[in-house]
């Protein structure tokens, strides 16, 4: 009885090892495990948003902005919101959700998922957007704006790279 | 009649001797002359390839190193697409002319962007490779980048009559630019047009040539050999990503493992529709198309 207790008992701490030494050999990490991001790509000199507004009382009113941020032409749902939809009014160095919960800059994404929800998931899961490192190891994701801008987030229209030669044909 | 079946027919002793003395040197010229790369040892295949290293070092006036890494186990590649963002705007073909050190002139690219009519759905008699417009994308047009489909039941593999292409353990269909002689029955067999024959002497430039080759992938050719896409055998059998996948301004290219349950390959496969270019050929490609949206 005893003898067949201590086989049993080596079975069972070998399998423990092959198990400890297979977990340690694989891949370290799974794809979605970690968000690793890039800084956000703020205009030069826009950033931090505090800098300006900080002593400025916030205007709420929505209206057309004509003494500053006139370069940024809205073409995002542009009927129903403007800055403050997205951007906090409190702190201007943040974003915020519908419900007010203050986003950093840093997680921008989770302001963009509230509307756009299947893609977050697709982003998520490395489907949708670009997907910088190692197909096995370590991954970096791009965050929203680095391809789209947010307030015009339509892709622009590419120059093509020249088409291939046709085939020759003989006598031309 | 029954004479001759009985009896076997007399071997004269100088047809014995020419016979043994054929079959003896046929057995040395295969056991120690050249061999194809899938069956020659590791342990030579170091000396093969370190021959090539030199014979590429010296042709291009710069050290030219030619990688052997080995499939991993557990491993099959598998690369999908997203048709709803490819913009066709052929980035990835020059970024794998430049990986792959495909001839400039002649031409060969391993990837051809087809433009599709919307309304006509991927339909390969509509399709246009050399659509040139000042911007992409058209209006009212599609685009679908074909290259090798890395097919689990290839055909390109069944017809070369001397086994210079197969399918590695991973999954990468590969060529043996040494035992390819130039029949072109694989390009034939191909329904995808993914293999590219060079018609004339491969021309790359000096100052870009990619010196990090693999020995089944993108070393230098030669004059009349087939070669194709290997999903950049050189990059992903060390990690890394395929060069048209880091090079897609969209972000269209997934690739991965086909094996692993948690790749973006299986996710797609999973949650979008998927599909696969001429699947009533039963080719089985580990190249898949899907829609994202």
């Amino acid at each position: 009885m005893s003898r067949r207790f201590a086989l049993s008992l080596a079975v069972v701490t070998m399998g423990l090892l092959a198990s400890s030494t297979t977990t340690l050999s694989q891949a370290p990490e799974k794809p979605g495990a970690r968000l690793e991001t890039p800084p956000p790509p703020f205009s030069e000199g826009i950033f931090p948003c505090s800098v300006c507004h900080g002593e400025m009382p916030p205007n709420r009113v929505r209206r057309q902005l004509t003494d500053m941020h006139t370069d940024i032409v809205l073409k995002h749902d542009e009927q129903h919101r403007w800055c403050l939809d997205c951007h906090d009014a409190d702190n201007r160095d943040f974003l915020h959700l519908a419900n007010g919960d203050r986003v950093p800059f840093e997680e921008s994404y989770r302001v963009c998922g509230q509307c756009h929800g299947e893609k977050y998931r697709d982003w998520q899961a490395g489907v949708h957007g670009r997907r910088t490192g190692e197909w096995n190891g370590h991954k970096s994701y791009l965050l929203c704006p680095h391809c789209h801008n947010p307030h015009q987030p339509r892709f622009k229209a590419l120059a093509p790279k020249p088409a291939p030669k046709p085939p020759m044909r003989p006598g031309h | 009649m029954e004479n001759r079946t009985k009896t076997p027919a007399a071997v004269s002793r100088r047809q014995f001797a020419s016979c043994t003395a054929a079959a003896a040197a046929g057995f040395l010229m295969t056991a120690c002359g050249p061999q194809r790369l899938y069956e020659v040892p590791r342990a030579r295949l170091r000396t093969v390839i370190d021959e090539m290293e030199r014979e590429y070092s010296a042709k291009y006036g710069k050290h030219v190193t030619v990688g052997d890494t080995p499939p991993m186990e557990g491993v099959l590649f598998a690369q999908a697409l997203d048709i709803s963002r490819c913009v066709g705007c052929r980035r990835c073909v020059y970024a794998c002319v430049a990986e792959n050190n495909q001839s400039r002139d002649p031409q060969i690219h391993w990837i051809r962007v087809l433009s599709m009519d919307k309304e006509r759905g991927v339909d390969f008699t509509d399709a246009d490779a050399y659509y040139n417009p000042e911007t992409v994308p058209e209006e009212g047009r599609f685009y679908v980048p074909v290259a090798c489909q890395h097919c689990r039941n290839a055909p390109c593999t069944k017809v070369c009559p001397t086994g210079a292409t197969w399918i590695e353990p991973d999954g990468i269909v590969v060529i043996d630019y040494d035992w390819c002689i130039g029949c072109r029955c694989c390009m034939a067999a191909c329904p995808y047009g993914a293999r590219h024959f060079n018609w004339g002497e491969p021309s790359v430039p000096v100052e870009e040539i990619n010196t990090s080759t693999h020995y089944l992938g993108n070393r230098p050719r030669k004059k009349g050999v087939v070669e194709k896409c290997t999903f950049c055998i050189q990059r992903v059998r060390n990690g890394r990503y395929p060069a048209c996948v880091e090079a897609c301004p969209v972000g269209a290219r997934k690739f991965g493992n086909l094996l692993d349950p948690e790749s973006e390959i299986r996710y797609i496969i999973e949650h979008k529709r998927v599909l696969i270019l001429k699947e009533e050929l039963n080719t089985m490609p580990k190249f898949f198309y899907f829609y994202g949206t």
